[in-house]
């Protein structure tokens, strides 16, 4: 799951390169949410990202991508 | 939600990149890069009224995220560690000359629990000032009067960006 911002410059680039590379992703902008979804995005980010920042991927509930990282994009994508 | 046109983002741009050349500043030479972030602005400014930083989740409450208000309390830490702010909006001049490059960065906001409010000031004993020193948060400004300026003289931010520094 990819939690990202509708207005982020670096949530941006990350959805285009995950497209680029042919990885399937699910994504939400949590800054559209309503309450009390907003709410538990920020705790499902939290328990992986204290910052909270964005963009955060989380795969398969098992790891995490903090921020725009093509190299770790990349490793996920297998290539 | 109003639409924010083509035109509004390019004004805005135009007008970021005037007073950020003016002050010192630099913006991003990555001119679609920087527009998007622009329209983010915008929407978050019509959105909560302020123009909140569009790579951080808003709180929507202004005092909640005063540090976050663009530009940043963060901004010119970042600059000088990094090259860029949090955004890659704002860069260094080495970034604008090609001998730096952009890449994301760490958050240097703290966390939610880490968060406080302005931090008490501490008085120093061996100073007697005739009038408080005030301290602009986004950039470090200082100037020794009653009240606080109505905006930066340096980089333009708002009254209410000034910590009581002494």
């Amino acid at each position: 799951m990819l939690y990202a911002l509708s207005t982020c410059g670096w949530c941006k680039k990350t959805k285009e390169y995950l497209r680029e590379l042919g990885v399937a992703y699910r994504y939400v902008f949590v800054d559209t949410l309503s309450e009390p979804d907003k709410s538990e995005a920020v705790a499902a980010i939290t328990a992986w990202n204290p910052d909270c920042s964005f963009p955060t991927i989380v795969i398969d509930n098992n790891r995490c991508i903090v921020g725009f990282n093509a190299e770790e994009l990349k490793k996920i994508a297998g290539k | 939600m109003p639409t924010v046109t083509a035109e509004l983002v390019d004004a805005q741009y135009r007008a970021l990149k005037d007073a950020a050349e003016h002050a010192g500043y630099h913006l991003n030479p990555d001119e679609s890069f920087v527009k998007d972030i622009v329209r983010g602005m915008i929407e978050n400014e019509q959105r909560y009224g302020y123009q909140s930083c569009p790579c951080r989740l808003s709180a929507a409450n202004k005092d909640a995220d005063r540090d976050i208000v663009c530009p940043c309390d963060y901004r010119d830490a970042d600059i000088t560690a990094y090259g860029a702010c949090y955004c890659a909006l704002y860069v260094s001049q080495k970034v604008v000359d090609g001998t730096q490059t952009v890449s994301a960065i760490p958050e240097r906001r703290p966390p939610l629990s880490r968060r406080t409010s302005a931090a008490p000031v501490k008085k120093n004993p061996l100073t007697s000032l005739s009038v408080p020193v005030w301290r602009c948060t986004v950039c470090g400004y200082l100037c020794g009067r009653e009240q606080p300026p109505d905006v930066c003289p340096i980089c333009k931010v708002k009254k209410d960006r000034f910590e009581r520094f002494m």
